[in-house]
């Protein structure tokens, strides 16, 4: 038997598996905006977008930031401001003058948002994984996030739960920047962060990959579709504190105690399909789209890691925590730091300074805590 | 030798189970009080919930 007869019903086999995939991301997407609507339709594409990016180029935000406290390689880094930076050139301006049909991913500097973001940025680097990384490496099989999730989405739920206590203990108003001043400030601060996360790489590491440049241009076109069609930014925290609040709600939890969760706007949306939530539709999408991307590169031949129960313990626990905090930070690396500082809002750089900080001991966490050797 | 195509597996089927239960515990949506395909150009206030944001309470 030659190569070649050998190589051709395998060739063939993947060809039928891969018109497979996408053939169901259409189906899916289709059957929501025939049922649902036109726009949660289009939503869902614009998720499976973001996890097809994610996965397929092998993109994400916690890697990077890791590539660069450890190895001094800030080419992840700078990705994440050229992304953040093409989408606020063109979201600033609309929020300007779309005020009416368009909002940004705005909120209020405080202890409690500084104090989440650096916890964030500790339990993102312990297993590995942001807000959409999680959804992303779970979709693609990483069995430490997908233990992680379903305590992301506890957390999440009880982070709101808690939210205005946290508030109350002290915040700035809500301060953002506007228009064409907004976006050249923005700009200006973006390129000034990335000659500096530049300029403290390692000689000889300092280039940004090919396919993060390609992933920084793909995201933004999504995040500005996400924000053209949804009306608000790129998030993930919000849909899966939601998913908890509907399973709390389902098991008879009375949830009129708490000042977040009993919001009419938020009433609503646990009365509502998850379907009609534009969080929680992006959500599913970046997770079928990862699940979607690993199948198609062959991923999921990959056999899963043999972890100590001390390793699958801090997962629980982490993944809880990554819920709650970014709660009370008012979004996770997408809701606050990219969609915050790509709309205006200051807490997205309170966002980044906190949960950077935190990384670097999250970093030193993981060998402790069994998730790597020491 | 278990694989990721066993967790990932279960991943989606989770999720096939969270949506099925859902669409039978949920109020039903309504097409046709569906919004418009784009927010942006469409003159209506923007409705859905964002990580961002923070309900008053006093």
């Amino acid at each position: 038997m030659t190569q070649a007869n050998v190589a051709t019903p395998a060739g063939g086999s993947r060809i039928v598996q891969r018109v497979a995939l996408v053939g169901a991301a259409l189906l899916l997407a289709l059957a929501v905006a025939a049922l649902v609507g036109a726009r949660y339709g289009l939503l869902l594409l614009i998720g499976l977008g973001f996890g097809i990016v994610l996965e397929g180029l092998r993109f994400g935000f916690a890697g990077p930031w890791r590539a660069m406290i450890v190895r001094r390689e800030p080419g992840g880094v700078m990705a994440h401001l050229l992304a953040i930076g093409l989408v606020a050139v063109f979201a600033i301006p609309l929020l300007a003058s779309h005020g009416s049909e368009l909002v940004g991913a705005r909120a209020p500097v405080g202890f409690a948002m500084v104090g989440g973001a650096f916890v964030f940025g500790a339990c993102m680097q312990v297993v590995m994984g942001c807000g959409s990384g999680t959804l992303v490496n779970a979709g693609s099989g990483n069995p430490v996030s997908l233990l992680a999730l379903p305590f992301f989405a506890l957390g999440s739920f009880a982070g709101s739960y808690h939210l205005l206590w946290w508030t109350d203990l002290g915040s700035l108003p809500v301060i953002a920047l506007d228009g064409i001043r907004g976006t050249i400030i923005t700009i200006v601060a973006l390129a000034a962060v990335a000659a500096l996360v530049f300029r403290l790489g390692k000689p000889g590491h300092r280039a940004m990959p090919r396919r993060y440049v390609v992933a920084a241009v793909l995201l933004a076109l999504l995040a500005l579709a996400n924000l053209a069609v949804a009306g608000q930014p790129w998030g993930v925290v919000y849909g899966l504190g939601l998913w908890g609040a509907k399973g709390a709600t389902a098991l008879g939890a009375d949830l009129s105690g708490s000042g977040f969760w009993s919001a009419p706007g938020n009433i609503e949306r646990i009365r509502s399909s998850l379907l009609t939530d534009v969080t929680s539709l992006t959500n599913l999408g970046i997770i079928a789209g990862a699940f979607g991307a690993a199948a198609w590169k062959g991923g999921l031949n990959a056999p899963l890691p043999k972890l100590p129960a001390r390793a699958w313990i801090a997962t629980v626990i982490a993944g809880f925590l990554l819920g709650y905090s970014s709660r009370l930070a008012f979004g996770c690396n997408v809701g606050a730091f990219f969609s915050g500082i790509s709309t205006g809002s200051l807490h997205g750089w309170a966002w980044f300074a906190a949960a950077f900080a935190g990384a670097y001991y999250g970093i030193k966490l993981r060998p402790v805590l069994g998730l790597e050797k020491r | 030798m278990a694989t990721r195509r066993t967790t990932a597996s279960v991943t989606i089927a989770a999720l096939l189970a969270l949506v099925a239960w859902d669409l039978a515990a949920s109020e039903p949506p309504n097409i046709y009080q569906a919004p418009p395909l784009l927010a942006l150009g469409s003159g209506q206030a923007a409705s859905g919930a964002h990580c961002s944001a923070l309900p008053s309470h006093h």
